[in-house]
């Protein structure tokens, strides 16, 4: 398959756009704008026939695609950082309302102090929103993931939103030679949209009617128990995926030489090909270590993430977010899927590249020397020791 | 006395089907009934939070005859817009015209942003407010619609106020400044009123707004069976101001009573307004809101 | 209904919720003097005013709160509110 060398969101955008979306709506943030530029042009060249909504905020962004969705369309959304935090209150909406709306989170820092660089603290945000979060490794995978995510949340046994979490400017921006996705590709893969509820006159229904106590926690229920659903349909499509276009990038996980390692490192995002580098450099120093690259963070792969690390000695979990007055959120997650169970391996957990600081191999060498330390907490890797006063 | 013939087994004919939760006397239910039974069943209707949205779809019940969806409170606009798109896009353009509804907090507070991109971005849509001039659903307080001197539970009157000390915000004005097509006020005093504009709005293609004076009963506080009298009254001496702007130019106005009648007939019969009548002060009070009426029969050449 | 799939209700079902119930004053339709004005009808905010015939309207008890709007309203004074008996 022949490859073209072009930015992650033109490649994502043109992925968006053979899985045909009826309606498109965006409001532009960097470092969301190239996407949804890319979009707008495939639409006013004819190139997609979608109808795209320009709105005044994100919010409205995505109350759009949330009437679109439940009127019958298939629908796609970007943003990133503050209008991720705008739009909030409506995807909690979306998921809560079984839409199966698909959309972009392009990764970046959140105010304040405004940045608009890459960390993964948006997307971590809206966590317990009821949305799938799939986090892509590098532009392939976030280019192949978007024909993924339309089928996973289209598929009649789950119907949740997806989200494709893809790291800003390090992946948005950059350059790299991808194999695009032709149209006749992406109809094979992804057949139409065929809602089971829609608003028509003709099926006069009623939608997001207030719920009280007798029955709103079944609600959250049924969204929770086809979280747990999804974990297998999200594996089947990641291997329809490869059946079809010969590329796998994990479906609910991916590993890298983690079957001998005694340490592995979890991460999420564009960090993984950093770790791999690394990983091979160690291995030719006979160092045993692998990487874990969590794809899936929601639904969460427990299983899946203890059967493949339960035979490892310590783990170190590399993340971009913090729950501030806790620390890293990913490795408590990683901590919870060895409890109560007989072999728990030394778990650390680190934070870094905040707000776009530079992750290097030194970093993650660094990462791996305070692994052979005693078990920390969580802890900040990457500082500027001038700017906290010393140490 | 005659016996009363008892009412035939299916009796509902109205597209808001009896059974909701609205208060006795509720001019806000009064009113999306006539609107609907203007529209007809080939609408899709959105609501925002609020009043209308709690009485009418308590699941697992649903008093709407035609497809609707709320979301939340400041997004009606917004998914609307959403739901018209769709239909265009998946070629059903013509199995329904679309209708946001909100409540005015939901539309001139909350709601603005979401409406003004709707109404910029040329949907054809018909927006309703209905008007109750505070937020009903959450216990009466202050709304940017509420009338000056009105009493809410967050606009009280005390020794340092009489309540609401802002103008009414002229959303019609705001709607129209869009250079939409169609904008127009109304009341639940008028039916016909109603129905006429809701039919001339759907069959305009393009943003229209509407805005529908609904007496709230609890939050007035005036008795249920004078929720009209009250519609009818504000209407009549100029405080709410009814009339049509097409392209930007008033086209029609609802004219007021000759002699006028003066606000107090209006305001007397609301505890809202009960303050201005406990002291010889709010005489001025009641002054300043008799100015107000008449700049509207002013402005709006309703004399 | 569809509670699995976002609370989705069925229109018209609040039909099954007798609001009758709330009604302290209960409207008496005279069927005397009436003219046929409809008022009744088109004011009612739960929309449980009928015609029967021409000049006949008659009120469902199932729904009718007595808010009195009807009674308020009727171009003829056909209308009484009495107090209701529970």
């Amino acid at each position: 398959m022949s490859t073209t060398f072009i930015e992650g969101s033109i490649a994502v955008a043109k992925t968006v756009g053979v899985c045909r979306p009826h309606v498109i709506s965006a409001y532009p943030i960097t470092p969301q704008t190239h996407i949804i530029e890319h979009l707008s042009e495939l639409v006013a060249n004819g190139e997609i026939k979608s109808e795209y909504v320009n709105v005044e905020s994100e919010h409205s962004a995505a109350s759009v695609v949330l009437g679109a969705s439940a009127t019958g369309a298939r629908t796609y959304t970007a943003t990133t950082s503050q209008g991720f935090l705008l739009m909030i209150e409506v995807l909690f909406n979306i998921a809560g309302m079984r839409l199966p709306v698909v959309m972009t989170c392009v990764n970046r820092a959140v105010s304040a102090p405004i940045n608009i660089w890459n960390d993964q603290q948006d997307s971590m945000t809206a966590r317990d929103s009821g949305w799938i979060q799939l986090y892509a490794e590098d532009n392939q995978e976030a280019s192949d993931m978007h024909l993924q995510a339309f089928k996973i949340a289209e598929n009649k046994d789950i119907l949740l939103p997806v989200m494709v979490c893809m790291d800003g400017f390090v992946l948005t921006h950059s350059f790299d030679p991808i194999e695009l996705i032709s149209q006749a590709q992406a109809d094979k893969f992804l057949p139409p949209f065929k809602p089971q509820y829609y608003l028509t006159p003709k099926n006069p229904l009623s939608m997001g009617t207030m719920v009280g106590p007798e029955a709103y926690m079944e609600t959250r229920y049924f969204i929770e128990k086809t979280m747990r659903a999804s974990l297998q349909v999200i594996s089947d499509v990641a291997t329809d995926f490869h059946n079809q276009f010969g590329r796998f990038q994990g479906g609910l996980i991916d590993t890298y030489k983690v079957e001998d390692a005694t340490l592995v490192l979890v991460a999420m995002g564009s960090i993984i090909g950093t770790i791999k580098d690394i990983v091979d450099e160690l291995r030719a120093k006979e160092q045993k270590v692998g990487v874990l690259k969590v794809r899936s963070y929601r639904p969460f792969p427990k299983d899946e993430i203890y059967k493949a690390l339960n035979h490892v000695k310590e783990i170190a979990v590399v993340e971009k977010a913090v729950s501030l007055g806790y620390g890293g959120i990913l490795v408590n997650e990683i901590k919870s899927v060895f409890y109560g169970k007989p072999k728990t391996p030394k778990i650390n957990g680190f934070i870094l590249g905040l707000g776009g600081r530079d992750i290097t191999v030194d970093t993650i060498h660094q990462v791996i020397k305070e692994t052979a330390k005693a078990a920390s907490e969580e802890k900040f890797v990457g500082l500027n020791e001038a700017l906290i006063g010393g140490k | 006395m005659t016996t009363t013939l008892t009412a035939p087994k299916e009796q509902s004919c109205t597209l808001l089907a009896p059974g909701h939760t609205a208060c006795t006397g509720c001019g806000e239910a009064l009113a999306a009934k006539l609107v609907l039974g203007a529209a007809g069943t080939n609408i899709i209707v959105t609501d925002a939070t609020g009043c209308l949205e709690v009485f009418t779809t308590k699941f697992p019940q649903s008093s709407w005859e035609v497809p609707f969806i709320h979301s939340l409170f400041e997004n009606s606009a917004a998914v609307a817009s959403g739901v018209e798109v769709a239909l265009k896009a998946l070629g059903r353009q013509n199995e329904a015209k679309v209708i946001a509804q909100g409540g005015d907090g939901g539309t001139a507070d909350i709601g603005l942003q979401a409406l003004s991109g709707m109404l910029e971005r040329g949907h054809d849509i018909l927006y309703v407010c209905y008007d109750n001039e505070a937020y009903m659903n959450t216990g009466v307080q202050r709304s940017g619609l509420t009338p000056f001197d009105c009493m809410t539970t967050t606009s009280p009157c005390g020794e340092f106020s009489w309540g609401n000390k802002h103008n009414k915000k002229d959303m019609p004005s705001i709607a129209a400044a869009h250079g939409i097509p169609y904008v127009a006020t109304a009341s639940v005093a008028f039916p016909k009123d109603i129905e006429n504009k809701v039919k001339k709005a759907l069959s305009i293609t393009g943003p229209k707004y509407m805005q529908i004076h609904s007496p709230c009963p609890l939050g007035w506080r005036s008795k249920p069976q004078l929720t009209i009298q009250v519609a009818r009254l504000a209407v009549q001496t100029g405080l709410y101001p009814i009339f049509e702007i097409e392209n930007g130019k008033v086209t029609k106005v609802r004219k007021v009573t000759t002699p006028k009648t003066p606000v107090e007939e209006y305001l007397k019969i609301q505890g809202r307004f009960a303050h201005l009548f406990k002291s010889p002060k709010g005489k001025e009070e009641i002054q300043k809101i008799q100015e107000i009426a008449d700049r509207n029969i002013e402005k709006y050449g309703l004399a | 209904m569809r509670l699995d799939l976002g609370a989705i209700a069925k229109a018209g079902t609040s039909k099954a919720n007798q609001t009758g119930s709330w009604r302290n004053y209960k409207p008496i339709f005279h069927q005397v003097k009436c003219i046929g004005c409809g008022l009744c009808k088109i004011y009612c905010p739960e929309g449980c005013v009928t015609m029967i015939e021409k000049k006949k309207y008659t009120v469902d008890y199932t729904y009718c709160k007595g808010c009195g709007i009807c009674a308020e309203e009727c171009s003829s004074s056909d209308i009484e509110m009495i107090v209701e008996e529970k």
